[in-house]
């Protein structure tokens, strides 16, 4: 597909979008700026080597890691379930619903779920998912995609928020942000007291633990997986690292690059379903570990660090272009640069072709990347792959041309009656010119017959009648 | 658990995923990580050696920069006189930590301790205004609470209510996460859950304006206390 050009046009013209963004952007930048420095974290470099190295290793042994997660996870009680697909995971979800009798699930904010439109599969069975970060909620209830990886509402005003409640929740038209949040926390927290499955995602999955890391600020992930009977965690293949020490690099790069915090709100360690002796917890833990096209993308050996992604959404922040088109303009759930090179990597480089060029390689991505991910250099690839795949639509262009204009004649008797004679008075010269010369040179050419069979049927009948 | 065609059918699963990983990285079945293209590095604890006297001010400046409030008393007998102003008129819920019964917490009018059921607990969390708890480490770099689920603490009390008391001797306070993780290499050998708190509750996602007390609690206390 081409680039939404109308749709980037209407983003570009819109003021209050742009501010939106740029502020929103700018506000970012400038609190991870503030955590990075020199002073205030000198080891910063050394922490990008490391964890970029933690990834390497383990992307390049990534089913021994996967292994060891997963008997560790058992071996704390839980259940590990691998899917190939979003519906092998959404149909496990259902199937425990169903033997549970759970009919309403909470969920915290998870790209992974995005990414595989659970929620969508959900309802279609009539079990409600229930977003429960602020603006993931806010966004269900509107019926659109994260606009950013961190921030998920960036676009929306406190007017539009007070539309959406009004609408949605027949709620008071109420714009003043402290009260739209506490009504949400009144309506979200019933639901967390009701639901008996909590879903979250997991920022990372440690192997030598059978543990899942979860970062937030809001509380409603330490909620999801704690107040309800049954939690179900899903996670990316990706997500694992090997160790519970290296969290001291990986907890420490993330928070700071996402929002500049050094650490989130909040940081759940969480391993199987509650211990015998625990008061409380969940009783019933399941991973899903989910591939949907992450194997495709380990077959590159240069390609196979967009798998390192931590998802902390700062080359969204600092690309010119997500901050000029936003996110919505992206074709997938993973906008910005991290985006343009993973998206084209799941659906293929013959879909939205756009992608890999909507970037001026300033580099600005691959500076602040905290696992160091080369996204410019994986551009360049990857545009290089789109001509290559062109080159050969191009060729496929004119056997589609020559396929359509033979239909066309084919259906046109009197055309395909002119040309079959042309034809076959043209034919015996063919053979001699052009690029049949070669091809003919060795073989035996056949002869054209005489007359045609129309010809030849226009004569019997003349005969009979 | 589950039916058994699609137990058969994650089966396949996984030894698809699996087997699809290791054709791509041309890996053997039970091989294990090869070190020499991609090494491992040795964990990187970053602990500070700075003066372990200086922890408890710097944990109490950047919890207050986060929101919270930090209090220091002397000694146990003087962490009721501290909080008294906080749970007039209030219902808490107390964890069953030993240290909250050695400061007098648990014998309050106003506070319901010594749950040990799952759903008596969260009716009581979800009805009060005070959740009461111990720690098992505070972070002094972030400002952190370190909290591990036990029969002693339970995950709900320093999350349902709208305000947050953490009570702990100062000799709990670490250096930073690092400090920690080389105290707890595998935090999940003890705990289903660890969880560290760094400052209330907080949502930025209308118009990225800062506000308290989304879902966890808005309001924070740390009583530290000197002497055990």
């Amino acid at each position: 597909m081409n680039a939404p050009e109308a749709d980037i046009q209407q983003s570009l013209g819109d003021p209050r979008l742009q501010l939106a963004i740029y502020t929103a952007t700018r506000r970012l930048i400038d609190h991870r700026a503030g955590v990075v420095s020199d002073e205030v974290l000198p080891y910063y470099q050394d922490l990008r080597n490391e964890a970029n190295a933690i990834k390497k290793h383990t992307i390049e042994n990534l089913d021994y890691y996967l292994e060891q997660l997963e008997s560790n996870v058992i071996a704390h009680g839980g259940h590990v379930v691998f899917c190939r697909t979003g519906q092998e995971a959404a149909d496990f979800v259902l199937d425990l619903a169903k033997k549970r009798g759970v009919h309403m699930l909470v969920k915290s904010k998870s790209m992974t779920s995005e990414e595989i439109h659970f929620n969508e599969r959900l309802e279609k069975h009539h079990l409600e998912a229930v977003e429960t970060d602020l603006g993931e909620y806010i966004l269900q209830l509107a019926h659109q995609r994260p606009y950013h990886i961190v921030a998920p509402a960036l676009h929306l005003t406190r007017y539009d928020v007070a539309d959406v409640f009004t609408k949605e929740l027949g709620a008071e038209n109420e714009v003043v942000i402290e009260k739209q949040t506490k009504f949400a926390r009144g309506v979200l927290r019933q639901k967390f007291l009701q639901a008996d499955i909590g879903v979250s995602g997991a920022n990372f999955l440690i192997a030598d633990s059978g543990a899942i890391v979860v970062v937030e600020n809001e509380g409603n992930a330490r909620l999801s997986t704690s107040a309800p009977r049954i939690h179900i965690a899903i996670a990316g293949i990706e997500k694992v690292i090997p160790r519970a020490q290296d969290l001291a690099v990986f907890l420490n790069l993330l928070g700071r690059s996402a929002t500049g915090q050094p650490l989130t709100v909040y940081t759940s360690f969480l391993s199987g379903p509650r211990r015998p002796t625990e008061i409380d917890g969940p009783d019933e833990f399941y991973l899903l570990l989910l591939d949907n096209g992450r194997t495709k993308l380990l077959q590159d050996p240069e390609k196979r660090q967009s798998l390192y992604c931590i998802r902390c959404g700062a080359c969204l922040n600092h690309c010119p272009v997500y901050r000029k088109i936003g996110g919505h303009n992206y074709p997938w759930v993973y906008s910005g640069p991290i985006g343009a090179i993973i998206t084209p990597q799941f659906h293929g480089v013959n879909e939205d072709t756009w992608l890999p060029f909507a970037s001026s390689l300033c580099g600005a991505c691959a500076e602040v990347c905290p696992v160091k991910i080369e996204i410019p250099k994986l551009l360049i690839k990857l545009r290089e792959e789109v001509v290559e795949v062109k080159r050969r639509q191009a060729a496929g262009d004119l056997e589609r041309f020559a396929f359509q204009l033979f239909a066309w004649i084919a259906t046109h008797p009197k055309i395909y009656l002119l040309l079959a004679s042309l034809g076959s008075f043209f034919f015996p010269i063919v053979p001699r010119i052009g690029p049949l010369k070669q091809w003919a040179s060795q073989r035996t050419v056949p002869e054209p017959a005489n007359q045609s069979f129309h010809q030849w049927w226009a004569s019997r009948s003349k005969g009979s009648s | 658990m589950v039916g058994e065609p699609l137990e058969r059918l994650f089966v396949t699963a996984r030894e698809q995923i699996l087997g699809d990983i290791r054709r791509s990285l041309k890996r053997a079945v039970g091989e294990p990580p090869q070190l020499e293209a991609a090494p491992l590095p040795a964990p990187a604890l970053r602990v500070p050696m700075t003066d372990r006297n200086l922890y408890c001010d710097l944990f109490g400046k950047k919890l207050e920069n986060l929101g919270g409030k930090f209090i220091r008393v002397r000694d146990t007998a003087a962490v009721v006189p501290a909080i008294a102003e906080l749970l007039v008129q209030k219902s808490a819920v107390a964890s069953n930590a030993p240290f909250l019964r050695k400061c007098g917490i648990t014998g309050l009018p106003q506070v319901h301790s010594a749950f040990t059921d799952r759903d008596e607990l969260k009716a009581a969390c979800a009805a009060a205004d005070i959740g009461i708890t111990s720690v098992d480490y505070a972070l002094a770099a972030t400002g952190t609470f370190v909290m591990l689920s036990s029969h002693n603490e339970a995950r709900l009390i320093s999350l349902l209510p709208p305000a947050h008391i953490a009570i702990f001797p100062r000799s709990r306070i670490l250096a930073n996460l690092d400090e920690l993780l080389s105290i707890l290499p595998r935090p999940a050998d003890q705990t289903s859950s660890m969880v560290l708190i760094t400052g209330p509750s907080r949502t930025a996602d209308i118009e990225q304006i800062l506000v308290k007390g989304v879902h966890g609690p808005g309001e924070v206390y740390a009583i530290v206390v000197d002497e055990q």
